[in-house]
């Protein structure tokens, strides 16, 4: 049997790969597409103007199509269709025969009727040859203009401004923006956020006439009014691409829809319609989702034909929840179910933060059982449960009102939400996955990450806003089955970090393969290499780069530096306490200048040169050594910083001279290697300049001493660090902080920092002061001595590997061109340095 | 010793260093005229593999420095950007993403690591 299919976008794509899945014997599958590229995403059309390229868009690697037996024609459109022959013709001349055919021809843009409009300098924002000509034409824009206030039109109007001009306008035909989308309170609320953005919004405005000799200049308006532009986008809408349809007469209906029963067959029985041109129940699509259903129920019913027996099991389209959720210009927007339901028989809750730019609104039904729709602007971490609890039907809490509230820290979220769901809540509407098989595929599929959820059931593959619940459900479902697998590093080593530290400590491991030899299996990977390092430099506190660790080592190790886009390094020396003398500020300036390096201060007080060559690392830093600096271990899952303000010495609050106890603990924690980096400050005082407390141990003066607080984090979880002892003095505060960094590098997983791990412990911070200042384990003398030693045996890395030559000829980007730099490397200048090149 | 043997129909046999300039148990990045290839000497496993040097991820010349080890028995390099690992025997991307890098046919004579640069059969 001939299947013939019209049309390479997303839906005709997917029917494609539908088709193929089922496995059916004697099908011969030709393919026809208009455009010159193989299907790409278009949902995601604007991450071209982020950098995305062509490739990066694709939907299938190049030679799918090839190895799955269909023959794609690009670039070659269909002209006409014989029915009766069951014929159809294309551009380049081919005639052939189909069994079935199947339009999937989408729709195009809706360009309204306005004078003017054929001039250069507008533009269609449909395709990857729309975006190619936008960007070759903004280029000398400054101005820009966009048709369009819905989903598609404020995508225009990002891409415009990622393409730098930032000047850009919205006109919108209807009173609001996103008329389908958002009633009038949630619209303006997107305005409001979007004008505070840069964009220009003009609702209610209708464009009459496009001015302008050859190209645009000026556009005018119903009202009388106008606005100078340079280039105009159109991005009003979609029109269904139902010519063939019509011309070969198939029954046709609203702006050329093609009319489609529940099995997506059209008026002929040998031809069917998905995706945006097929027109079901009066209704266009212009969704993938709903697309992805049809081209699954077109696939089915092609199968039930070829095989009888499957005819009975066969799927009916019977429309599809039109919900979204999307980030327009960094801001979340989504609406589901009803939107606007309104009257006797609903009871609107409504949430409104000005200042947040928040607007959120849920239906319910008036008995205060279902959920019916809702809308959310600004924040829609809510959207996954609510929609789902919309979907299922599922009863509501005696409080709604509850599931907009922002989450407090009181009642944090135990996953009950997720469990709650029935199995065929369809988890990931991209590709139409079910909780029920996300859990097979972890329970009898054997799928124990994320990554192999993804491969096995293709959920979270589309626009991946499912993935922490594919994450929740996978942990659950584990749990569940009894399968909360002990706490292992990686599939080399059957121990937990903490059985590791002990073991490699008792037989006196010092080099990675040692370890793997005695205590693992297999070849090691990139997950235990590094946390294997971690603990013997934890232990020993030798140079890391060597007796054959080097490349056991995570590459910012192995390298001392940090790697950056691009592939050269940064260089940070550390300036303890973030103080330094002109002439060091004078020797960091000749050495960036000297060696061509972008410079910046970073948030620890210290200065961050970029752009090193892995060949001048050497050199670099043998000037720095000369001039008195040493590795800051930047690179390192190490000591970081520890950041000062200048308490006593200048500050007329001040109450202790907190630089100078800031540099003797640098000084004595440096280099010092651990679980995770390690952050800390010291503040003169309870003005607290030196933010102690957003730190792993942060240190505050008192008019008696020091107040220790511990476990602290900024980073995408901030958390404040804890009270741990008040009124110490300086030996005692070394101390404890002695103490409290040997337990946690002695007990922690790998890659936790100080907060999680404090977050994870049995007792919290009222067990870890126990042991820390009662010596609750009786640890403390040990563990003092164990720092002392770690602390005698500190070395300065850098100084070690330049003057060592076996480590030093590792610093060359060519093994068989030493000193020759990867030409590969780019940079582009920003405010007269130099910057990475975008990837 | 020889891989992927078969594979090569005419081989263009490239004299890229000595055993002892590459470190054990890791990769070097070799030049060949305008090409960058990556050379890994699997010492653990004494087996020599060379690749692409290029993730083909974010296109960044770096799998030369990225960690080497094993997935069940099969093995492979994490590049050190964003830790996407791939087979050092096929070039398969192990991280669940479509892409894949090229290999190239290492042999070792009289200390000298050899690339095969010549044309391969698919």
């Amino acid at each position: 049997m001939r299947i013939l299919i019209i049309g390479n976008g997303m839906v005709g794509h997917k029917f494609c790969e539908k088709l193929i899945s089922k496995k059916l014997p004697g099908l011969e599958i030709t393919v026809f597409g208009e455009e010159q590229y193989a299907a790409y995403d278009r949902v995601h059309l604007s991450r071209f103007f982020e950098g995305k390229t062509v490739d990066d868009l694709t939907l299938a690697p190049a030679g799918w199509y090839k190895e799955n037996g269909i023959n794609l024609h690009l670039g070659d459109p269909v002209q006409a269709i014989n029915r009766t022959a069951k014929l159809v013709h294309t551009f380049k001349g081919f005639v052939i025969h189909y069994d079935i055919l199947v339009l999937a021809t989408g729709s195009s843009a809706f360009v309204p009727r306005i004078e003017g409009v054929e001039k250069e300098g507008v533009f269609l924002y449909r395709t990857i040859e729309d975006l190619h000509l936008i960007q070759a034409y903004a280029a000398k824009a400054k101005t820009g203009a966009v048709i369009g206030g819905g989903l598609l039109g404020l995508e225009a109007a990002k891409a415009l401004l990622d393409l730098g001009i930032a000047d850009t306008h919205v006109i919108e035909f209807a009173r609001r923006l996103m008329p389908r989308q958002l009633d009038e309170t949630g619209s303006q609320m997107l305005m409001t956020t979007l004008t505070s953005l840069g964009l220009t919004i003009h609702t209610d405005t209708n464009t009459t006439k496009i001015i302008g000799k050859k190209a645009i200049t000026e556009m005018q308006f119903a009202d009388g009014s106008s606005l100078k532009t340079d280039m105009l986008v159109i991005s009003a809408g979609i029109k269904p691409r139902g010519e063939l349809a019509l011309e070969c007469g198939l029954e046709t209906g609203m702006n050329g829809g093609i009319v489609v029963n529940n099995s997506m067959q059209t008026s002929d029985e040998s031809i069917y319609a998905i995706g945006e041109c097929a027109l079901y129940n009066e209704m266009i699509y212009g969704l993938v989702a709903p697309g992805y259903e049809m081209a699954e129920v077109a696939a089915q019913e092609i199968c039930a034909m070829v095989d009888k027996a499957q005819s009975s099991a066969r799927k009916q389209f019977t429309g599809f929840d039109m919900s979204t959720k999307l980030k327009l210009v960094g801001t979340d927007v989504a609406s589901f179910g009803d939107p606007f339901a309104s009257g006797d028989d609903v009871r609107n809750i409504v949430l409104q933060d000005t200042v947040k730019g928040i607007y959120k609104r849920i239906n319910v039904s008036a008995d205060g059982k279902y959920l019916l729709g809702g809308i959310l602007v600004g924040d829609a971490s809510q959207y996954n449960l609510l929609l789902q609890t919309f979907k299922n039907k599922i009863f509501l809490p005696p409080h709604p009102e509850d599931l907009i509230l922002p989450a407090r820290e009181a009642k944090k979220d135990n996953g009950a939400g997720i469990v709650a769901l029935p199995d065929d809540a369809l988890i990931c509407s991209c590709e139409s996955v079910s909780k029920l098989t996300i859990c097979q595929s972890v329970s009898e599929g054997g799928c124990e990450t994320v990554d192999a959820i993804k491969k096995c059931t293709k959920a979270g593959t589309g626009c991946g806003g499912c993935l922490p619940m594919i994450k929740d459900l996978m942990v659950h479902t584990m749990k569940q089955h009894g399968k909360y697998v002990r706490n292992v590093l990686c599939e080399h080593f059957q121990y937990s970090r903490q059985e590791l530290f002990d073991l490699i400590k008792i037989h006196e491991l010092k080099t990675y393969n040692d370890v793997l030899d005695q205590l693992g299996n297999g070849d090691g990977c990139e997950i235990c290499k590094p946390a294997v390092s971690s603990i013997i430099a934890s232990l020993w506190n030798e140079m890391v780069l060597a007796k054959g660790n080097d490349t056991a080592q995570d590459s910012n190790d192995r390298f001392l530096a940090n790697i950056q886009k691009g592939g050269t390094y940064s260089v940070v020396p550390r300036i303890p306490g973030g103080e330094i003398t002109p002439e060091k500020l004078i020797v960091i300036g000749q050495v960036a200048q000297k060696y061509g390096l972008y410079t910046k201060i970073t948030g620890g007080q210290r200065i961050d040169m970029f752009g090193a060559h892995l060949s001048d690392l050497p050199f670099i830093w043998g000037e720095l050594i000369e001039a008195g600096f040493e590795s800051g271990h930047a690179y390192g899952k190490a000591l970081r910083t520890v950041k000062s303000c200048v308490g006593t010495t200048w500050c007329r609050f001040g109450l202790q001279d907190s630089v100078s106890f800031a540099i003797q603990v640098e000084e004595r924690y440096r280099g010092l290697r651990a679980p995770h980096k390690i952050k800390s400050a010291v503040s003169g005082c309870i003005r607290e300049c030196a933010e102690a407390q957003s730190k792993d141990f942060g240190i505050i003066a008192t008019e008696k001493g020091w107040n220790l607080y511990v476990c602290g984090n900024g980073g995408s979880k901030p958390q404040h660090a804890l009270l741990l002892a008040t009124d110490i003095n300086s030996e005692t505060c070394i101390k404890y902080i002695d103490r409290f960094l040997m337990f946690y590098i002695r007990t922690a997983d790998p890659l936790t920092r100080t907060a999680t791990w404090l977050n994870k412990m049995e007792g919290g911070i009222d067990y870890l002061r126990n042991v820390v200042v009662n010596d609750s384990l009786g640890m403390a003398e040990q563990w003092e001595q164990e720092m002392q030693q770690l602390v005698n045996a500190y070395q300065c890395e850098w100084k070690t590997a330049i003057n060592n030559p076996e480590i030093r000829k590792r610093f060359n980007h060519f093994i068989n061109a030493p000193g020759e730099k990867d030409p590969t490397v780019q940079f582009n200048q920003l405010r007269e340095q130099k910057k990475a090149a975008n990837w | 010793m020889m891989l992927h043997e078969a594979n090569v129909k005419k081989s263009n046999w490239f004299a890229a260093c000595r055993v002892e300039d590459v470190a054990e148990n890791g990769g070097v990045c070799v030049k060949y005229e305008d090409t960058q290839i990556a050379l890994f000497y699997f010492t653990r496993r004494n087996e020599w593999y060379a690749t692409q040097n290029e993730c083909p991820h974010k296109k960044q010349m770096a799998l030369s420095r990225g960690m080497i080890g094993t997935k069940s028995d099969e093995p492979k390099v994490a590049c050190p950007f964003h830790k996407k690992t791939f087979s050092l025997a096929t070039g398969e991307c192990l991280s669940g993403d479509e892409c894949a890098i090229k290999t190239y046919p290492v042999k070792v004579e009289h200390g000298i690591v050899f690339i095969g640069v010549g044309e391969t059969i698919e």
